[in-house]
């Protein structure tokens, strides 16, 4: 009788049609149910691709390879390598040989197809649940750029996922940060794109100003950013096509940081300090009109939107540390919802609306965490010395922050963890990485 | 002990402007013999900290920075001391502007450390503009933890890195 939340929330489960427990109960569907209990990664067979045409020859193999990353990252399934096979995949449409998966436990099986015209570039796949013999789902078909041939493998590990965690998508996904390089006092800043398993990283900016928290836009297509580029903290809106910048509207002898979209692509909220003070506004960024949202002498910042964009959840230090709030979009009234021993900072309101995540710090040691609206539930997913800025993925399953080390030699590296607190990996990015934030679902 | 030394270089300050202009500080007493600073003899060389006009010696000899304790931007009175000679200093070199910056240690979330070095540097700015300096000519920009002088990560660096400096900026000599 635990309520729903914990059921679905808690810690991982794999549930593998009875086939692991006794194999008593063989016909239940290929299913991981993410749930309390911990039980192995469901393994499973990507094969390489079939080319169906000579142009296809490498793509073909670097495809299957990208798709086996995202589900292994994931924690959640574990790969049959291919030095195991009992039976080769030589053509997309020819029967399965289930028993010769079977022998090898593997009790998912992703075949593909590739062809590629000049530029362009056709990703066939089908899934099969090996023990049952059949099919999941019918087969789908991409359509794409060879540039693009990532996107086109994160689409497929995308609907595999999906498929047999019931969970949203998220491969398909990108995240902007802060490049880091060079030591703590000399530390070197600028703005970067990259998929979300840190391939294809640009860059965005340079690093002559010092560059802060970068967010997507909901349709993933600007970035709000806070640089010193003037000589103090301004927001700044960057188009990502065209890497155009402007600055938002600001008075003369303000800072203004921490900004975040509405759902509405439309209005910003913020933090602007004047006179040593710090509340939150938020802004329409097309005419420039602000509206004070707090307005109190403690520190209030770090604002995020729930998804419905009616509410906001916040930090302040009204009480005397820095503790989340939830007030509505307009300002007035606002509730504490964090009461835990320490202090919390940096609530971002999850995607699916039900958790907040935040950075809580506590005797000495830094804390990613999730609750729920209500402050019930706390769970904390990570400890070290320095964990902070917490993203979440577009399917509010898992959660990217960034670790700095501590001393002389530290420096920042960006992880994910699930919201469960297992699966925690560092995202591998060209130099240091900080303040990610995750693009919606591309 | 602190406080003592600041006081010291107060006087060095004025024993060294005495040299140079003996009436600027106005007539206090203090023998202009030299003992502090390399004005004897008038080999004074502009812009160097013995040019008591100069940012070096702002820096080096009034002291260009204030310290706070941990999540605090009240002044300790060392750090009073230090702004008030900073206030006789700039209502002396008027020519100069100042930008006070505001600084955290690494302890702590990024977004609250802004406006945590925000807040250390209005405390100065403000200490400075009830002294008597010109709010026209002072700024404030906060850099969080962005900006650490000293990169260990115990209280031994931290306690340098929160802080509130001030940034000379114009200047005759400069």
């Amino acid at each position: 009788m635990r309520p729903l939340f914990l059921s679905i929330w808690l810690c991982l489960s794999v549930i593998l049609g009875a086939t692991l427990t006794t194999g008593a109960q063989a016909q239940e569907p290929l299913r991981i149910i993410i749930d309390e209990a911990i039980i192995e990664p469901l393994p499973f067979a990507v094969p390489n691709f079939q080319p169906e045409n000579a142009q296809a020859g490498q793509m073909a193999n670097d495809l299957a390879r990208v798709v086996a990353a995202d589900l292994i990252g994931t924690g959640l399934f574990r790969e049959i390598p291919a030095t195991s096979y009992i039976s080769s995949v030589t053509n997309f449409n020819a029967p399965v040989q289930f028993a010769d998966w079977k022998a090898i436990n593997a009790q998912a099986l992703v075949t593909g197809a590739v062809s590629v015209e000049g530029n362009s570039l056709n990703v066939k796949f089908r899934l099969y649940d090996v023990f049952s013999g059949a099919e999941l789902g019918s087969g789908l078909q991409f359509s794409g750029t060879v540039d693009g041939w990532r996107r086109m493998a994160h689409k497929v590990a995308d609907a595999v996922y999906t498929r047999i965690t019931g969970e949203g998508p998220y491969f398909d996904s990108r995240v902007v940060y802060v490049s880091e390089t060079g030591p703590k006092d000399d530390r070197k800043k600028r703005l970067a794109i990259m998929d979300y398993d840190g391939a294809n990283v640009q860059y965005l900016t340079d690093s002559n100003a010092i560059v802060l928290a970068p967010r997507f836009s909901p349709s993933g297509d600007r970035v709000l950013y806070t640089s010193y580029e003037s000589g103090f903290p301004r927001i700044y809106v960057l188009d990502i096509g065209s890497v155009q910048r402007r600055v938002l509207e600001s008075a003369e002898g303000t800072m203004s940081f921490a900004p975040r979209f509405a759902p509405n692509g439309q209005t910003v909220v913020y933090s602007l300090t004047q006179g040593g003070n710090t509340d939150i506004y938020s802004m329409d960024i097309t005419t420039g009109q602000s509206l004070r949202l707090t307005n109190t002498p403690a520190i209030e910042t770090a604002p995020s939107y729930s998804p419905d964009g009616t509410r906001i959840v916040f930090e302040s230090d009204r009480s005397g540390t820095q503790q989340l709030y939830v007030m509505p979009v307009t300002g007035g009234e606002a509730q504490r919802i964090s009461f835990g021993e320490g202090r919390y900072g940096t609530p971002v309101w999850s995607p699916r609306g039900d958790l907040v995540a935040f950075t809580k710090q506590n005797k000495g040691r830094f804390h990613i965490g999730v609750m729920r609206l209500d402050g019930s539930q706390e769970r904390l997913l990570t400890a070290s010395f320095l964990d902070e800025g917490p993203t979440w993925a577009p399917n509010g399953r898992v959660i990217m922050f960034a670790r700095e080390t501590q001393g002389a030699s530290g420096s920042s590296t960006l992880y994910s963890v699930d919201i469960s607190g297992r699966n925690l990996r560092p995202v591998t990015t060209p130099s240091g990485g900080s303040d990610p934030s995750w693009s919606p679902l591309q | 002990m602190k406080r003592f030394m600041t006081s010291g270089l107060l006087i060095a300050a004025l024993a060294v402007t005495a040299c140079t202009n003996p009436n600027r500080f106005g007539s206090d007493g203090l023998g202009a013999d030299g003992t502090y600073g390399a004005g004897v003899n008038g080999s004074i060389v502009p812009g160097s900290a013995n040019d008591p006009t100069s940012t070096a010696f702002f820096q080096q000899s009034v002291g260009d920075r204030v310290l706070f304790d941990v999540d605090q931007s009240t002044l300790t009175p060392t750090g009073q001391a230090t702004l008030a000679a900073q206030a006789q200093w700039l209502m002396a070199n008027t020519d100069y502007q100042a930008v006070i910056e505001g600084h955290a240690d690494e302890q702590g979330t990024r977004e609250y450390n802004l406006a945590l070095g925000a807040r250390r540097a209005n405390a100065a700015q403000e200490y400075l503009v009830s002294q008597g300096v010109s709010p026209a000519r002072l700024r404030v920009v906060s850099y969080g933890k962005e900006r650490p002088i000293e990169i260990c990560s115990n209280e031994a660096c931290y306690a340098k890195n929160r802080r509130a400096v001030t940034v000379l900026a114009g200047g005759l000599t400069s």
